[in-house]
């Protein structure tokens, strides 16, 4: 019988699997432990594994403020073989901790010609939540997706949360994984197997339909799922796209959906100007030029620093409004 | 600090004699490096070891090789030679050759070998920091009885992230040892000027951490006192920082010529009077365990010895143009194309 939980329930369950199952798999991050999680993804889990009184006694490890130190420490701890899962409290922050995660754990696979492994899961929210400003608000998603040997997940369903957590605990490579905030609280069924797991770069098409590709990742996923009802009305069938995985990227779905559709709008909510959806959106342009039948539409975040009032807020990132208007725009 | 002048040797002929091979062996593939960055057949930065050696002769001899870690940033051949790495894919390596212990993609600031506990070869000043406190985050975790040397130089004492790791060592009680090579200079910096406080070595107290100076030119000295703090580190599960007083006789890297910039001729002179292999030599000599005609010798010996790894590492080809994809992730390889 499968379980009706929330994207965070459904992590939060997902990772609490992977410990029970292996004690090589820990967390850590900022008031993960007593406090029970920023966003209370790890709620509980100082009961079920104890704080630093009991067997391993770093498997809920709660660290000072200092992402660069405890990132690192988490890449070392996973080139000896560890499986660290490190919470940034937000995404934004791990900003700070860009020089661990990009010159260090991305490069050592490479740099030891495949001799040190770094199995190490970066995850937190990224994204505008409500009305946090201009610190706390921005993805960038993209500027992970730059980085060869890490790997990039957005999962934009409450099973995709659950399932691709799996696969990125399991795997031997660096991976970044993007909570969006303003999912954390999107329901969704989840299956009572604790083997179940979703392949990491893979997309998958959500909504079939034969006159537009909606292509987005995370919550912009479940914006395109809400603008193709909306073009529904308008007499146009739109078929939504979800990358799920922005590195590898699976281009052959999107290809396909393209090939099918002949028209492509991209929906990204990171900053428009070199965010992930201009990499899409050129790749679609490079491969698909045949297919197109209109230039590719592109809709991002604005270009600002993401504003405190709520009004302005909801002007910078990407509704399912703008989403129809970019439709209606290439025709 | 500095070492008593006058100290009794208890160590035999032949340990001492080993000591004394591996430091010279050290500088004198450490002369070739340079001599093979010059004729244009390493390039990239090199950064050698000269005037350091018995700082990690010392440190290596004190530790179980092969059981426990080590990590240290770009300064890093001498490391890895002591740990047993095969100094053909060392100096491979620093030739961009595919017998190299990165098969050519790392270059001299890139040595690993993780068989025997070394795990780099770091090329961000500090940024290898944490790393090594994670290494021993894990023997805590596990509980395996490892120690982990964690290398920097005196330019990296002053990063952010080392004061962030060493409060979290201090925290979780990780078995890591912090060693400062300070050779006086970051890059062409001189101490006095990039360190508020120029004793380095009383960093590591506001974290409640062992804190200490070590004369790092006398090789009998720093294994013995090295030796100390591994086994304190191993039994109490504590980390250390220490601050080991040496001096780069070479400038930063194999591309540094103009070091006069920064330090005088007569600076570097007063500084050769300390060289640790001279001064082994003569406390050799002076017990009856050397002569002269032994020490030419061994020299010989161990300079035929490293022509001969340049001349195998050179014989050695450049990696395949289809490697360049390879190992970048340890299951796919990634888009290609430009």
């Amino acid at each position: 019988m499968p379980t009706e939980l929330t994207y965070r329930e459904a992590l939060s369950k997902s990772i609490e699997e992977e410990m029970q199952k292996n004690p090589e798999v820990f967390i850590m991050g900022e008031d993960i432990g007593r406090y029970q999680g920023t966003f209370k993804v790890t709620r509980g889990f100082v009961e079920k594994f104890g704080s630093r009184q009991s067997q391993y006694n770093y498997r809920i490890l709660d660290t000072p403020i200092t992402e660069a130190g405890f990132a690192g420490i988490g890449i070392g701890a996973a080139m000896a073989g560890l499986r660290p899962i490190v919470e940034f409290m937000t995404m934004s922050f791990s900003i700070l901790a860009l020089d661990q995660i990009v010159n260090h754990a991305a490069k050592v696979h490479y740099m030891t010609n495949g001799e040190v492994k770094c199995p190490i899961v970066f995850r937190g929210p990224g994204g505008a939540a409500k009305q946090l400003s201009a610190q706390h608000s921005h993805s960038m998603d993209g500027w992970y997706a730059h980085v060869p040997g890490l790997k990039v997940l957005a999962p934009a369903t409450t099973l995709d949360a659950y399932g691709l957590m799996k696969s990125a605990v399991a795997d031997d490579n660096p991976v970044i994984f993007y909570e969006n905030p303003g999912l954390y609280t999107l329901k969704g069924e989840i299956p009572d197997d604790v083997n179940f797991s979703i392949p990491i770069g893979k997309a998958q098409i959500l909504k079939e339909g034969k006159d537009i590709s909606l292509v987005g990742y995370s919550r912009m996923t479940q914006v395109n799922l809400a603008a193709a009802e909306l073009l529904a009305k308008d007499g146009i069938d739109a078929e939504v796209v979800d990358v799920r995985s922005l590195l590898p990227l699976d281009t052959e779905t999107i290809y396909a959906s393209v090939r099918k559709t002949h028209r492509a709008v991209v929906v990204y909510e990171d900053w428009r100007s070199g965010g992930f959806g201009a990499e899409i959106t050129a790749r679609i342009q490079e491969d698909c030029f045949d297919d197109l039948d209109a230039p590719v539409g592109r809709v991002g975040g604005l270009n600002v620093p993401m504003p405190y009032a709520r009004n302005l807020e909801l002007l910078c990132i990407p509704s399912e409004e703008d989403v129809v208007k970019a439709v209606h725009k290439i025709g | 600090m500095a070492s008593k002048a006058e100290y009794k040797i208890t160590e035999s002929a032949a340990e001492l004699e080993d000591h004394l091979r591996d430091m010279l062996f050290i500088r004198h593939f450490e002369e070739k490096c340079n001599r093979v960055y010059r004729e244009g057949k390493a390039g990239g930065y090199m950064h050698v070891y000269i005037g350091m050696e018995a700082l990690a002769v010392g440190w290596m001899k004190a530790i179980r090789r092969g059981h426990d870690n080590v990590i240290t940033a770009y300064r890093d051949h001498a490391h890895a030679l002591l740990l047993g790495t095969p100094p053909v894919a060392v100096m491979g390596e620093i030739m961009g050759r595919s017998c190299g212990t990165a098969g050519g993609k790392g270059g001299s600031m890139h040595i690993y070998d993780p068989k025997n506990g070394f795990y780099g070869g770091w090329g961000i000043v500090g940024g290898h920091i944490p790393l090594g406190a994670g290494l021993a985050f894990a023997s805590r975790y596990r509980g395996d009885d490892k120690v982990t040397l964690n290398f920097m130089g005196d330019g990296a004492s002053n990063q952010g992230v080392v004061f962030e790791t060493l409060n979290m060592a201090s925290l979780w009680d990780v078995p890591c040892i912090f060693i400062i090579e300070n050779n006086e200079f970051a890059m062409g910096t001189r101490l006095e000027y990039h360190a508020a406080d120029k004793e380095l070595w009383k960093r590591g107290l506001p974290f409640d951490i062992r804190s200490e100076r070590i004369d790092g030119m006398d090789v009998i000295q720093m294994k013995r006192q090295a030796t100390e703090i591994v086994e304190w580190v191993r039994k109490e599960q504590r980390p250390a920082w220490i601050e080991i007083m040496t001096y780069r006789y070479s400038g930063h890297g194999a591309a540094d010529n103009d070091r006069q910039l920064y330090r005088t001729k007569e600076e570097e002179d007063i500084a050769w009077e300390r060289d640790p292999i001279a001064r082994l030599k003569k406390q050799m000599m002076k017990l009856g365990y050397m002569t002269e005609e032994k020490y030419e010798a061994i020299d010989e010996e161990l300079i035929e010895q490293v022509e001969k790894i340049y001349e195998e590492a050179d014989a050695s080809p450049f990696p395949e143009a289809d490697e360049v994809y390879d190992n970048i992730y340890s299951d796919m390889k990634p888009e290609m194309g430009h």
